[in-house]
């Protein structure tokens, strides 16, 4: 019971440091980097979770594809040169509604009658996920192929080099 | 187990730190990373739910779990085109600053 506690709050921490580090750094390698400290973290809430496969999925998508694609597109904008300012002048106000969410999101949460949590809770193996996933849920799984399919082709013929270029 | 609340206030947190990151940041791609932030918040909060509440029947059982890939799939598709929208803006704009590109501002 403690000692899932105290790995909770480690995870949480790392997780929200990463992620004001990622929203207030002013280097934005920096903000990439504290990106990934974030996701990495995540992917360990995702174990107290009992989801592991969900956290295998998480730092190989997560924490090696989407960053060093956002790494990369960084690198091609040439933001470290271009960028004088990072933040636009709404920072208080931007602080002020973000608090004004985070606040209402608690209080709904914490005066929420939640059931009573599952004593022993069940999940499926990484066989029982392939049953699950691909019987129960074989057509999303098979539309969501298709959607990466489609934003693959669509990524490539939007950044491709027109004839005029 | 833990209380689940401390899952969905943690949630809530990362989900607010997002918002605060898309409202006051100006680099498209550092907006990109804080739409990355609120994704997370919302699949710690489906499998929070997923792993504490009690399904309704068979069909429901591993529901918020299979949200969780669905979300991550989705997720990967969206950051690959948006990078690719955001390489051709650069390319046409010489610039990825989102207070610049306010052709379609009315």
């Amino acid at each position: 019971m403690t000692t899932v506690l105290v790995f909770f709050f480690i995870l949480a921490a790392m997780t929200m440091i990463g992620a004001i580090g990622t929203v207030t750094a002013r280097n934005v390698v920096h903000a990439a980097l504290f990106l990934i400290l974030s996701l990495l973290a995540v992917a360990g809430l995702f174990v107290l979770l009992l989801a592991e496969f969900l956290a295998i999925v998480q730092v190989l998508i997560y924490g090696g594809a989407i960053t060093i694609l956002l790494l990369f597109a960084l690198m091609l904008t040439r933001a470290r040169e271009t960028a004088i300012r990072l933040d636009n002048n709404q920072r208080v106000i931007a602080f002020l509604a973000t608090g004004a969410i985070f606040a209402a999101l608690t209080v709904i949460f914490l005066l929420s009658e939640w059931p009573d949590p599952i004593q022993d809770p069940q999940r499926p193996g990484f066989t029982g996920i392939a049953d699950v996933l691909f019987q129960q849920w074989a057509i999303p799984f098979e539309v969501a192929s298709l959607v990466l399919l489609i934003a693959l082709i669509g990524a490539i013929v939007i950044s491709r080099p027109g004839p005029e270029e | 187990m833990i209380a689940i609340e401390y899952y969905l206030v943690l949630g809530a947190a990362l989900f607010a730190v997002g918002v605060y990151g898309v409202l006051v940041r100006r680099n498209a791609v550092l907006i990109l990373m804080s739409i990355e932030l609120m994704l997370q918040a919302v699949n710690i909060n489906l499998l929070a739910f997923s792993t504490y509440l009690i399904p309704r029947g068979e069909t429901e059982r591993h529901l918020g779990f299979i949200f969780g890939i669905f979300v991550i799939t989705i997720a990967a598709a969206e950051v690959g085109l948006a990078l690719g929208i955001v390489l051709r803006i650069y390319r046409n704009r010489s610039s990825v600053n989102v207070d610049e590109l306010n052709r379609m501002k009315w």
